[in-house]
C-alpha cells in the first residue's frame, strides 16, 4: 500500500486577505525531503504554490521554512525525520511574507552589511607574501564561516521576535567570524556597529539560534565571545595574535622538487572559441 | 560612522507572544522568558514594597490599615511567588553572567556533523539552575505555609 503524507501549507498572497491553510496529499517515497513534497505539489497538484529553493543540498540557504513548530531547511530534512504523517508548513517567522512560503530576507542582508563582514587590513595586500595561519587560528573562526544566511537563527531568536531593529544572531555571529580571524585588523571599526542600541548587548542568550542552525554555526557562542572581546577592548585588553607574513613567493620560479603539478593541458586555446580572438 | 539600523516590517513577527511559545526549542530559550518574567516580578514587588512602606508617612492608622490589607492570604502567596522568582532569577543570573562572557560555552570546534553547540554541551549547568531553584522554592513553601 502506498504511504501518503498530508501536507498543510500556509498560503498568503499579500492581497489583504488573511493567511489560510491548504491541505495536499502527497505520496511519500523513501528518502523524500520536505522540498521534494513541495515540488510534487507544485508540479502535480497546485502550480500556484510559491516557495524558494535553489541548490537542493543545504548550501544556498533559500528553502528555510517552519515545519511542525521548528525551522528547517526543506532540502536538508527528510519527511521521516519529522516523525509525523502530517506536515504543517509555514513561512519562517520574524520575516515579512512575500507570498506563501517566500519571505523577504532583505533585512537579514542589510544587517549583515552593517557589521562590515570582510577582512579589514591596514596594509595593501602583497601577492608575493602570503599570510600564514596556524590550524588553531583557523579553528577560532572556521565554524562561524559556515553561515549560509538562511535566516533560521533570526526566526528562532526571541529578541528578534519583539525587537525589529535588533541586529540579530546572523549578523553578530558574522561580526565575530571576522573579528576572530587573526588576519583581520578591523575590530575597532566594526565595534561602532555592534556597541550601540539594538546591537550586541540586546542578545540575552536564549540559544535558539545555535540550536536550530542547520550548518552547526553556533551563533550564540560567537556572540558571547564578541561581548567578551568588546568588554576587554574597553580596558585595552583585547589582543589577538597578529597574522604573520610567510616567506616571499615568486610566481615565476619553478615549483620545489616533489610539489604537485597542475594537470597537463588537454585543450589548447586555439581549439576553443575562448581563444581571445 | 556605523551604518544606521532600519526596523524591518513586523508583518510576520512573533512579537512578545514568541517569548512564550515559538516552537520546539530547548530549555535555555524558555529560561530566557522565565528570567524576564521573574525580573519583572521582582521589580513590581520593589515598587509595591516602597508604596506599602511609604504609607507610614500618613500616620499609624494608615500603616495598620495597609498591613491588615497585606496580610490577606493572596498577598502571602504573592510574596512566596516573588521569593521563588527571586531565587530562580539570582541563580540563572549567575549562569548568564558567566555564559554571556563566553565562559561555560566551550571553544569553537570544527563544524563536523553531528554538529555540537556550546549551550547544549553545557546544558547540565542550566539543569542545575532549575533544580536549585525548585529546591529553593520548595524550602520556602515549607517554611511559609507548612511549618
Amino acid at each position: 500500500m502506498e504511504r501518503r503524507v498530508s501536507v498543510k501549507v500556509q498560503r498568503y498572497a499579500s492581497n489583504g486577505l488573511p493567511p489560510r491553510i491548504e491541505q495536499y496529499e502527497v505520496p511519500q517515497k523513501e528518502g523524500m525531503t520536505i522540498l521534494d513534497a513541495l515540488m510534487f505539489i507544485k508540479e502535480n497538484l497546485d502550480g500556484s504554490l510559491a516557495f524558494r529553493a535553489s541548490c537542493r543540498m543545504g548550501i544556498c540557504g533559500s528553502c528555510a521554512m517552519f515545519v511542525n513548530g521548528y525551522p528547517y531547511l526543506a532540502c536538508h530534512t527528510q519527511i521521516h525525520e519529522i516523525g509525523k504523517q502530517e506536515l504543517i508548513i509555514k513561512p519562517l517567522p520574524n520575516f515579512p511574507v512575500v507570498k506563501d512560503l517566500v519571505v523577504d530576507l532583505s533585512s537579514l542582508f542589510d544587517r549583515h552589511r552593517t557589521v562590515l563582514p570582510y577582512l579589514i587590513r591596514s596594509e595593501e595586500p602583497d601577492d608575493t607574501r602570503p599570510i600564514v595561519q596556524r590550524p588553531d587560528e583557523l579553528e577560532a573562526f572556521l565554524k562561524f564561516s559556515y553561515c549560509i544566511k538562511c535566516g533560521i537563527c533570526v526566526s528562532g531568536c526571541p529578541t528578534c521576535a519583539s525587537d525589529p531593529t535588533f541586529l540579530g544572531p546572523q549578523a553578530l555571529a558574522q561580526a565575530w567570524r571576522y573579528s576572530a580571524d587573526n588576519r583581520d585588523e578591523g575590530f575597532a571599526k566594526r565595534k561602532e556597529s555592534l556597541d550601540r542600541p539594538h546591537g550586541v548587548w540586546n542578545c540575552h542568550l536564549a540559544g535558539a539560534c545555535s540550536e536550530a542552525c542547520p550548518k552547526g554555526v553556533d551563533p550564540a557562542l560567537g556572540i558571547q565571545r564578541l561581548k567578551r572581546a568588546l568588554i576587554a577592548s574597553y580596558f585595552g585588553l583585547f589582543r589577538k595574535r597578529k597574522a604573520t607574513l610567510g616567506p616571499p613567493v615568486s610566481w615565476e620560479a619553478a615549483p620545489p622538487e616533489g610539489a604537485p603539478r597542475p594537470p597537463e593541458r588537454t585543450v589548447t586555446p586555439e581549439d576553443t572559441s575562448l581563444s581571445g580572438d | 560612522m556605523a551604518i544606521p539600523l532600519k526596523a524591518r516590517p513586523v508583518q510576520n513577527d512573533l512579537g512578545i507572544v514568541g517569548w512564550g511559545w515559538a516552537g520546539r526549542y530547548g530549555l535555555e530559550r524558555y529560561l530566557y522568558t522565565l528570567h524576564r518574567l521573574t525580573g519583572l516580578g521582582v521589580l513590581f514587588y520593589l515598587v509595591l514594597h516602597i508604596f506599602a512602606t511609604s504609607t507610614r508617612i500618613f500616620g499609624e492608622p494608615a500603616w495598620k490599615a495597609t498591613m491588615g490589607f497585606l496580610h490577606h492570604p493572596a498577598f502571602r502567596f504573592g510574596e512566596y511567588l516573588v521569593f521563588a522568582g527571586f531565587v530562580f532569577h539570582a541563580l540563572n543570573g549567575v549562569r548568564l553572567i558567566f555564559q554571556e562572557l563566553g565562559y561555560l560555552l566551550g571553544k569553537p570546534t570544527p563544524p563536523v556533523f553531528p554538529y555540537s553547540y556550546g549551550l547544549r554541551d553545557f546544558r547540565p549547568v542550566a539543569f542545575l539552575v532549575v533544580v536549585l531553584a525548585v529546591v529553593g522554592a520548595f524550602v520556602a513553601f515549607c517554611d511559609m505555609f507548612l511549618v
